[in-house]
């Protein structure tokens, strides 16, 4: 069975629920978003991922409608959004603190912005229940907020912003409060009743690895701006700036210049008395240019004899090993004094481990397996 | 349970003697027999029959009631309406300034607000009368409602109202339905306060009041410039004894709900695991 990706970015033909053009938003002097664009198609699920005081936050506020943009527009389906307030929107939010009605009990919660359309009494009724069951809160129905759980209210939360059917729903730190186990359960329990609705999420979060695995695509953010828009492979993989590549997940950094070797073959000229690493690039470098080699450390492979094949090699002594069960982590010294951190998988179990501190290894990679960044 | 030292017992006795040996007489001699307040001749609860034939003194207590539900409410109506502007209006011009208008009749001498009330009244033509006094009581409890409710606002979580609005309610709905209900007890403490503070006022009512509105704080300070009669005890005992009574209920029901909430929480650990 074929399946077609989902990828609405891709095809110029679809229309974006969601535009953002050239925002600027201030508080003040201020600026916390700082002349953004930006496309959110239909059912995406989009993660606004960054440091604290990125600006995520108020991108959704602004979205919700508690923040109106200083300049530029606001499309939502096409129609400019700013100044319609928050109780006109079709858009619902799920709040960092959840924020339930502690008066209220859990049906009556849920069942809080279906009363305010004044729809009929049966209709309400019957969503509520298709809410409760979604969310597995049948038996908890007639309890109030704090007689139930941590990640049953977070459930209520979802179902309550669920319930009135919107078009967009913003989460805001969904899982910030539950502990790593539930999490994980949690995130996948959202990417299925995302799946199931069918609704656009946009969700935010400083937490990359979940960003990674709840999203179709990752806006990585910082001081106002959108550094890079992509899918997590590529945010991973391909990374644009330092910052990006930085941010998501651990890397190696080689600060040096660009000689091009033809067949978007580069040499990166790092440090005095090291042969140049050799990187592949699809964007173009001068001569002389000066440029920045990552490299993830499970694209880094170890060992005690010199590998022959391999376009990159480098020795060096390990420093330290953190042994973490699934992995293990050499930090290797360079002659230069650069700290290389390499990473293997420990597939067989207790193997007599081959390297141990203070040994000699050779780090080695392939031209293709880092990339080469320009900022 | 341990024991205390003689010192502690000391100091503990002087100060509650202090504090309520005054008005343990009071209660004492409110069933005196005689009807010189400072001879003991046996006890009677002859003054509080004679009480409840006093007209003048039913009358009083009547008009005492009316003004203090009167004020209370319309000073916890202002009150809560001026804290939320405050706690909730942003930075608006002059925001400081408001705020430290509201709280000046707290520190200002009772004896001016109530001249200049009474300047006031006299300027606008207005007769005085139960109307005047439930006017000056407003303005001048309403602060205190004012302070109660709006040190409650400030720890209200503001992203309940956001959700409201998110969730399709307007911003009178929104406060109708989650706000109002949540600060409740604030507001309630605060209107039991009101009403406490023009329940006992005597200064700013003797300027205001007319001759047909004689509060029951006037009409004993008045009866005692005659001279104390064992009645004046017997009305001061039951007053005694009403606010006692209302202290015991707010604080049990506080107890009870501060028990409730923890009870439930251990409940939620409990069925969670």
């Amino acid at each position: 069975m074929s399946q077609t990706v989902f990828a609405p970015w891709a095809d110029p033909d679809q229309k974006p629920l969601i535009r953002f053009e050239n925002v600027t938003k201030k508080f003040g002097e201020f600026v916390a978003i700082d002349d953004l664009s930006l496309d959110i198609y239909e059912q995406e699920f989009f993660a606004l991922l960054g440091p604290s005081g990125c600006g995520k936050t108020t991108m959704m506020r602004m979205l919700a409608g508690f923040e109106n943009p200083t300049s530029g527009r606001m499309l939502l389906a096409g129609q400019d959004i700013a100044g319609v307030p928050p109780n006109k929107r079709a858009v619902n939010m799920m709040f960092q603190s959840y924020a339930l009605f502690p008066h209220l009990s859990i049906w009556d919660n849920i069942a809080f912005g279906l009363r305010r359309d004044n729809k009929p009494k049966d209709e309400i009724n019957a969503r509520v229940e298709e809410m409760l069951k979604l969310t597995r809160l049948e038996k908890f129905a007639r309890r109030k907020p704090h007689q139930i759980s941590g990640g049953q209210r977070q459930r209520v939360a979802l179902a309550r912003s669920l319930a009135k059917a919107p078009k967009l729903l913003l989460l805001d730190e969904p899982m910030g409060a539950l502990d790593k186990k539930l999490r994980q359960d949690t995130q996948f329990e959202l990417m299925d009743i995302q799946e199931t609705t069918g609704t656009t999420f946009v969700i935010v979060t400083h937490d990359q690895e979940e960003a990674m695995t709840v999203a179709s695509r990752v806006a990585v953010m910082d001081e106002g701006r959108i550094i890079q828009v992509a899918t997590p492979a590529d945010i991973y993989e391909a990374p644009n700036s330092i910052y990006v590549a930085d941010f998501i997940g651990d890397v190696n950094l080689f600060n040096g210049t660009t000689s091009p070797e033809g067949d978007d073959r580069y040499a990166v000229h790092w440090a005095e008395g090291h042969p140049p690493l050799i990187a592949t690039s699809a964007q173009p470098f001068s001569d002389g240019q000066s440029s920045h080699f990552a490299i993830r450390p499970e694209k880094i492979a170890i060992s005690t004899e010199r590998p022959t094949e391999t376009a990159n090699v480098l020795q060096g002594k390990v420093l330290d090993i953190a042994y973490l069960g699934n992995i293990s982590t050499y930090h290797v010294a360079l002659p230069s004094g650069q700290i290389i951190k390499a990473q293997t998988a420990n597939t067989r179990r207790i193997s007599r481990r081959a390297i141990t501190w203070e040994d000699p290894v050779w780090l080695s990679w392939n031209a293709t397996a880092g990339v080469l960044l320009d900022r | 349970m341990k024991r205390l030292s003689w010192f502690n017992v000391t100091s503990l006795t002087l100060g509650f003697a202090f504090l309520y040996l005054p008005m343990v007489l009071l209660v004492i001699y409110s069933f005196n027999a005689s009807k010189l307040v400072t001879v003991w001749a046996g006890f009677s609860p002859r003054w509080y029959g004679e009480l409840m034939q006093n007209e003048a003194f039913l009358d009083a207590a009547l008009v005492t009631l009316k003004v203090a539900v009167a004020s209370s409410t319309l000073a916890t109506i202002l009150g809560t309406m001026a804290a939320y502007v405050l706690v909730r209006g942003g930075r608006f011009m002059g925001r400081t300034l408001f705020s430290g208008m509201i709280y000046a009749p707290l520190v200002m001498p009772e004896v001016i607000t109530g001249l200049s009330l009474l300047l006031l009244f006299i300027g606008i033509g207005m007769d005085r009368g139960v109307l005047t006094i439930v006017l000056a009581h407003t303005t001048f409890s309403m602060c205190y409602v004012s302070v109660v409710v709006s040190s409650r606002l400030m720890t209200f979580d503001r992203s309940l109202e956001e959700a409201a609005l998110d969730l399709g309610s307007s911003p009178w709905t929104a406060f109708r339905l989650i706000t109002l209900p949540i600060i409740a007890p604030a507001v309630i403490s605060g209107w039991l306060l009101a009403f406490t503070l023009s329940l006992d006022d005597l200064v700013i009512a003797s300027f205001v009041s007319g001759p047909s509105s004689t509060t029951l704080p006037i009409k004993i300070f008045s009866a005692v410039r005659l001279g104390v009669s064992p009645e004046i005890n017997a009305l001061s005992t039951l007053m005694i004894g009403i606010v006692t009574i209302g202290v015991i209920i707010a604080s049990l029901i506080s107890k009870r709900n501060s028990l409730r909430a923890q009870n439930d929480a251990q409940a939620a650990e409990r069925a969670t695991g």
